[in-house]
């Protein structure tokens, strides 16, 4: 039944995988056992299985593995960098952003592709990001404030030590979208 | 209370969050197994219907299908698909396979295939002919007279009465309701309708089935239930329970909508048929109509008051479906009853249930059980009461709602299914909810600021309040069990049965452990919810985890305690009670300052005692201790769009002491956003034949991040007596009243009572018209 090749990269690694014209990018990605893209409705509306495509994020649901030809995927078991958690990973599970944990990789994939472009997010923007992505547990306080914890660590992270005093003002920013939400 | 804590009380992470953030195989459908099959159920396309001919030969046929099962190929075995304690409460009116019909969507075959596709194939090659009757799709069609029997088939059990369509009846009458009335000055009687919610878990119901080596049937399955689900797979089967081996991976999100034997036995019957792994999952279309919702119900609700506002009586009528099957049908109805009325005194209440079944998707337990619509009523009547009154909708529930050390009789007499046990109020911080919400929401400034808004503009503001109380476990019912056994680095397995469903249950119950045994919670291995490995627990439900299964928990972790300071008194040669575990140690209380590593202390027990530390413990509690919440919310509607836009909803919660209070405000958040939803938007609707028009999250709307209000949680912390820790509950009593606290607001904004939820903007703008005409 595969009758075609896939060529692309998947968290850093080059993949050769043999496809049938209408695979879907989430059956073929949880049939190489990325797990932490999960099916949540096959329709594009819930977020679940969101991965990124060349750093946007992307229903993996409605999009053919076919056209993933040639791109750069990152799902959530790439984002965990030598063992060592991604500072969206470590503000979720320290803010209490993750109940069940099911559209967690989606969120976090979606938020990673928000901070990418926007390191100092408002909290419209961070829920403007997760909008595409539904979470029946949480009400989405907490993913927000973990997302906006995040964005202030990766800039820390960014400037380095020294420069931090430089980023105080952008933090004090999101200190007061946090206390907005509450 | 926590203050002296070391692990009880903090804001601790998860211990399975790490699996979770890093996307690790860690739910029902993360492993492939060699040979699986894909399972497809053949869904009714008719709501009421016989079938008179069935052909499988077609799909069977079909190279690449391993199994086509009808109605003729099972046993047929009546029983409840819902999961509680034996004996089940519900009507057992449900088969395997059967040949009648009676929702669209119900089980006509169901096939195993090499793929998805070929099982999706196999459907479409079943031949059915059927024989279609008069459907019943609403409540007020179901008892009339000449109306189509949805059960008349002779096998089922416990059904009140089929004939009439009645799954359930209750009445329960403390005092006497019309001596009430006469004695009061104001009498206000409304009726009140609610919607079909349905659960939405991210993850859709799944399951995965296979003989083992031993030729033991495992199950590993997205439940609320493990317990539950054996015993029920093992008897519709017809195998010993010893035969049937029920894991619950990590599951995303059940509310309730998990805690039913849904695909187990289906799927069960499928592995059994084929000798081969055989997984179903539902799409998420057939979830939102083959999986369970919440029972829609019609309340009357009467109540009378003195003109000081003193309640008199409170009476409460309720017409509800439970769709097909009698899933729940009399203990959510029960519910609307026990845990709505009793939240304001009065010497005389009147709680009747009728619980009919139409040809309509099948309900079951939905996080609240059957509060949600009590309190959308009851509260909503009583925020007419208080403006009829003219007085402050707070003061009017202050002056009548149920105190420390009242007791609770109508619990009594509405337990689960049969006669209960009186509920004891022995913890309530129902003042402070209300006292500290208010100041959230600025209640007094927003009263009157609203109220003498001028009109013009097409937003107008309002703040409604309502409150609600929940139970703690099932009393005299619900229990669990948990064991603990020493590592020799100082760890400790603990094992239980409950089923942590995305609540936190592992990570809260661990602290309970931790907390008694002065570790660190990375100390604690938890394997839970395993009926080969965990001990038995009833599972995830009646908002009895922490309580039940974390008193089982605390009593294990005592008992290991206890076996440990007596090992350590024979390592330091000191007395017993001048020994206390703590900071992963066993120290003397006195001066002297001896101590051993519990690492040490196992090397001790394992090799020199030769002796392995592992105790285990049940426990059950003979009330349900009640959680309060006040819930107040600021809407501002839009008069030209009839948009109701919550802008804050503030919840004040008392669930007793918070184990990890981060974990808990999560839980009323994620409450809350339900809350709303079902007051505003979540309904599924059906057309004139019973199909679902809107099974999809497109058409089903349910609120996303953008859509959310401002939260404000509050934790009440009080101290109950039977929980552990001091623990009651939290992750159902915030979903009861953010309906009625947004429909008491929109009646502050805009003048008018909404007395049907969703309240959607069609249903403003026409209220509006109306208004307007008058």
């Amino acid at each position: 039944m595969n009758s075609m090749q896939l060529n692309l990269t998947v968290n850093g690694e080059a993949k050769h995988w043999a496809i049938a014209p209408g695979d879907l990018l989430l059956d073929v990605l949880r049939r190489e056992a990325y797990f932490g893209v999960k099916r949540g409705c096959e329709s594009g509306e819930c977020g679940a299985c969101t991965v990124l495509v060349n750093g946007k994020p992307i229903n993996s649901c409605l999009m053919f593995a076919a056209q993933a030809e040639g791109c750069e995927i990152l799902t959530i078991e790439g984002v965990e960098q030598n063992g060592k958690l991604d500072p969206l990973q470590e503000a979720f599970l320290e803010h209490g952003a993750v109940q069940c944990g099911f559209c967690t990789p989606g969120m976090i994939l979606s938020a990673k592709a928000l901070l990418a472009e926007h390191p100092d997010p408002t909290e419209a923007e961070v829920r403007k990001a997760l909008a595409g992505n539904f979470c029946r547990c949480t009400g989405y306080l907490k993913p927000v404030e973990a997302v906006l914890a995040a964005a202030s660590a990766y800039r820390a992270r960014a400037v380095g030590p020294r420069k931090e005093k430089a980023s105080q003002k952008s933090k004090r920013k999101s200190q007061k979208a946090k206390v907005a939400t509450r | 209370m926590s203050s002296t804590h070391s692990i009880v009380g903090k804001n601790l992470r998860k211990v399975d969050g790490f699996k979770l953030v890093t996307g690790r195989p860690a739910f029902t459908d993360d492993i492939h197994l060699p040979g699986m099959l894909y399972g497809k159920i053949l869904p009714s396309p008719h709501a009421h219907a016989i079938i008179k001919r069935i052909d499988t030969s077609k799909a069977k046929a079909l190279p690449g299908v391993q199994a086509v099962l009808t109605y003729k190929d099972v046993p047929r075995v009546p029983h409840t698909t819902a999961g509680q304690s034996w004996p089940e409460p519900s009507p057992y009116d449900t088969y395997l396979l059967d040949s009648k019909m009676r929702f669209v969507g119900d089980r006509v075959a169901a096939v195993a295939a090499e793929t998805r596709a070929i099982a999706e194939e196999a459907l479409r090659l079943i031949e059915v002919e059927y024989k279609v009757l008069p459907a019943i799709l609403h409540i007020e069609d179901s008892m009339a007279e000449g109306a189509a029997v949805i059960h008349d088939e002779p096998d089922s059990k416990g059904i009140h009465d089929a004939q009439r369509n009645l799954a359930g009846y209750i009445l329960k009458e403390i005092g006497n309701v019309e001596d009430g009335f006469r004695d009061s000055d104001l009498v206000i009687e409304r009726e009140f309708r609610t919607g079909r919610q349905q659960h939405c878990p991210i993850e859709p119901h799944i399951t995965i089935s296979w003989l083992d080596s031993d030729d033991r049937l495992v199950i590993r399955t997205s439940t609320q239930v493990p317990y539950h689900t054996r015993r029920q797979v093992a008897m519709i089967l017809q195998l010993p329970v010893q035969r049937v081996h029920v894991v619950k991976p990590r599951i995303g999100g059940g509310f309730g909508g998990k805690q039913e034997m849904l695909l187990e036995d289906i799927t069960g019957a499928l592995a059994l048929a084929t000798r081969r792994p055989v997984k179903i999952e539902y799409t998420r279309e057939e979830e939102f109509y083959m999986a369970r919702g919440r029972h829609p119900q019609i309340l009357n609700i009467k109540m009378g008051v003195k003109r000081d506002g003193t309640l008199m009586a409170n009476k409460m009528t309720v017409y509800a479906t439970t769709g097909a099957y009698g899933s729940h049908a009399n203990t959510v109805q029960g519910n609307t009853g026990s845990k709505v009325l009793p939240i304001y005194r009065t010497n005389n209440m009147r709680f009747e249930c009728f619980v009919t079944y139409t040809n309509t998707p099948v309900a079951g337990a939905f996080r609240g059980y059957g509060c949600p619509q009590g309190y959308f009523a009851q509260e909503s009547v009583m925020d007419e009461i208080a403006y009829t009154l003219g007085m402050d909708p707070v003061e009017l529930r202050r002056k009548n709602m149920i105190r420390l050390g009242d007791i609770d009789e109508l619990s009594a007499q509405l337990g689960e299914g049969r006669k209960g046990l009186p509920r004891h109020i022995n913890s309530c911080g129902l003042p402070e909810c209300l006292e500290r919400g208010m100041a959230a929401i600025d209640w007094k400034r927003k009263r009157e600021e609203y109220s003498n808004a001028k009109p013009g503009g097409h937003l107008r503001r309002g703040v409604g309040v309502a409150c609600s109380m929940q139970g703690s476990g099932i009393a005299g019912i619900d229990w669990g069990a948990a064991s603990m056994k020493l590592n020799e680095d100082g760890s400790f397995n603990l094992h239980f049965g409950a089923a942590d469903l995305g609540t936190g249950a592992d990570t809260v119950l661990a602290q309970i452990a931790a907390e008694t045994l002065g570790v660190t919670l990375d100390k604690m291995i938890v394997c839970s919810g395993d009926t080969d490995f965990t001990p038995f627990d009833v599972g995830a439900y009646a908002s009895s985890t922490t309580i039940i299964s974390g008193g089982a928990v605390k009593k294990a972790a005592e008992k290991v305690r206890h076996t440990l300071l007596r090992i350590a008194s024979k390592m330091l040669d000191v007395p017993v009670d001048n020994l206390v575990c703590q900071d992963n140690k066993v120290v003397t209380k006195c001066p002297c300052e001896k101590s051993v590593t519990m690492e040490d202390l196992a090397h001790y027990a394992m090799y020199k005692e030769k002796v392995q530390v592992m105790e285990n413990a049940s426990h059950w509690n003979p009330d349900s201790p009640a959680p309060f919440c006040s819930q107040f919310a600021e809407v501002e509607v839009d008069t030209e769009t009839g948009r109701i836009r919550v802008i804050h909803l503030v919840t004040a919660v008392d669930l007793g002491v918070a184990i990890n209070p981060m974990q808990a405000e999560g839980q009323s958040e994620g409450a809350s956003a339900q809350g709303l939803g079902y007051g505003l938007m979540e309904e599924v609707v059906l057309d004139s034949a019973g199909r679902p028009v809107n099974p999809s999250f497109l058409d089903y709307k349910m609120l996303g991040s953008k859509d959310m209000p401002k939260l404000t949680t509050i934790l009440v912390q009080t101290d109950e007596p039977l929980g552990p820790y001091g623990a009651k509950s939290i992750s159902e009593i915030p979903i009861n009243a953010p309906a009625p606290a947004v429909a008491n607001a929109v009646y502050h904004a805009i003048g008018v009572r909404f007395r049907k939820i969703p309240i959607r903007p069609e249903d403003v703008l026409r209220a509006l018209r109306e208004k307007g005409k008058n």
